[in-house]
């Protein structure tokens, strides 16, 4: 394995520059590095100037998703050796606004994730002498899978509705809304049903299943807006053939 | 290139990337997802050609052999070929999606995607069989 790789880095300096370039450095290509520790290694050793998030290095904060030779990736998580002999092209997340270097402005996808209520609504509330909600774990599997989510923003990256419609309200905040529709302690579905059932919302997506296929925690974003689909056609046509109240 | 835009220190300019028009044809998987939105204009077509035969039919025996003798034209023949064509694929990769929308569990567990998928083949091979048992047997 060769000693060293290339990284091509995209650089964006708002205030030197209309519109990003790319910058090469070398890097050792160690293998047990990845491609976080190489642009690290660049921060340290040859370039202080260099922008970029990140922060827990194993896969859980989901800061330090970029655009991997075209690919949204953890870089964390991503090894410089699987690229080898390189380049290594990395990019910002892409669909997003670049302030500086390989940073995006995430006031977007924040605000989309607020908007779906991602907590437990309760109706009412029981006393706390009553004790905890509890749960089995066949209601815990319901939504176990949509808790995955590290909120990485690699499956907005992905999603080309996403790109050419940034109304869309997007793969995980609407995985997140099932995560807690799906929860046997919630009674929120319906507030959140004003939000997910609008055209930006579910019947936006058109199923290219890009989402599912680049998500780190296998959280599967387009399942759930195809399930929630089903749903919210079932519901109307019950609504349309069944008598009221049945 | 344009002049560099003035710095702002606490506002910078963002770069806003635009999508190409042809974001689709660089990637394999993205063409084949263009190719089946595209097959919806196919089915169309066959619902139209049905309701043209049914509209035939109904005017009468004259009006339904000019209604086969268009259909068997070279370029109608075509164009169901290619249609055909498109709704086989939009029914196969349709079916393949199926298990990531429908989560059925039976005694408590998740049925395998697989089966779903396979359920969905299924009816399909069926109900083609019994339409086509109506049409040339029945």
């Amino acid at each position: 394995m060769a000693d060293h790789i290339t990284l091509q880095l995209a650089r964006y300096r708002p205030e030197a520059e209309v519109e990003p370039s790319f910058q090469e450095y070398e890097v050792p290509c160690r293998e047990d590095w990845v491609v976080l520790d190489g642009l690290n290694y660049v921060k340290d050793q040859l370039d202080g100037t260099l922008s970029y998030r990140w922060s827990c290095r194993m896969g859980i904060c989901g800061s330090c998703g970029m655009t991997v030779n075209g690919e949204p990736k953890l870089t964390c998580a991503t090894f410089l050796a699987d690229y080898a002999p390189g380049p290594v092209r990395v990019e910002p997340l892409r669909n997003f606004p670049v302030i500086r270097d390989l940073v995006v402005e995430l006031g977007d996808f924040m605000r989309k994730l607020t908007v779906v209520k991602p907590w437990i609504v309760r109706q009412v509330e029981q006393p706390l002498s009553e004790g905890e909600y509890r749960q089995t774990p066949a209601q815990m599997d319901q939504y176990h899978q949509f808790s995955m989510c590290i909120n990485c923003m690699l499956c907005y990256a992905a999603c080309p509705v996403y790109g050419l419609d940034p109304h869309f309200i997007g793969p995980a905040a609407i995985a997140l809304a099932q995560r807690y529709n799906l929860d046997s302690r919630d009674h929120g579905a319906a507030e959140r049903d004003d939000i997910l059932a609008q055209h930006e919302g579910i019947w936006s997506c058109t199923f290219v299943g890009d989402c599912t296929r680049v998500c780190p925690q296998n959280v599967d974003p387009a399942g759930a807006i195809q399930r929630y689909k089903v749903k919210a056609a079932t519901e109307w046509l019950k609504g349309f053939f069944l008598p009221r109240g049945a | 290139m344009n002049q560099p835009p003035p710095y702002r220190a606490f506002h910078p300019r963002w770069y806003r990337p635009r999508m190409s028009t042809w974001w689709w044809l660089k990637r394999r998987s993205h063409v084949a997802f263009i190719l089946r939105e595209l097959s919806s204009i196919f089915v169309a077509w066959f619902v139209i050609f049905f309701l043209l035969l049914v509209a035939a039919v109904s005017r009468g025996e004259i009006a339904y052999w000019e209604f086969l003798s268009w259909a068997a034209r070279p370029g109608t023949l075509l164009l169901n070929l290619v249609s055909l064509s498109f709704i086989v694929f939009h029914a196969v990769t349709w079916f393949n999606l199926t298990p990531q929308a429908l989560v059925v569990r039976l005694r408590g567990r998740r049925v395998p995607g697989p089966l779903i998928a396979a359920s969905n083949y299924a009816a399909w091979v069926l109900l083609s069989a019994l339409v086509a048992w109506l049409v040339l047997g029945g």
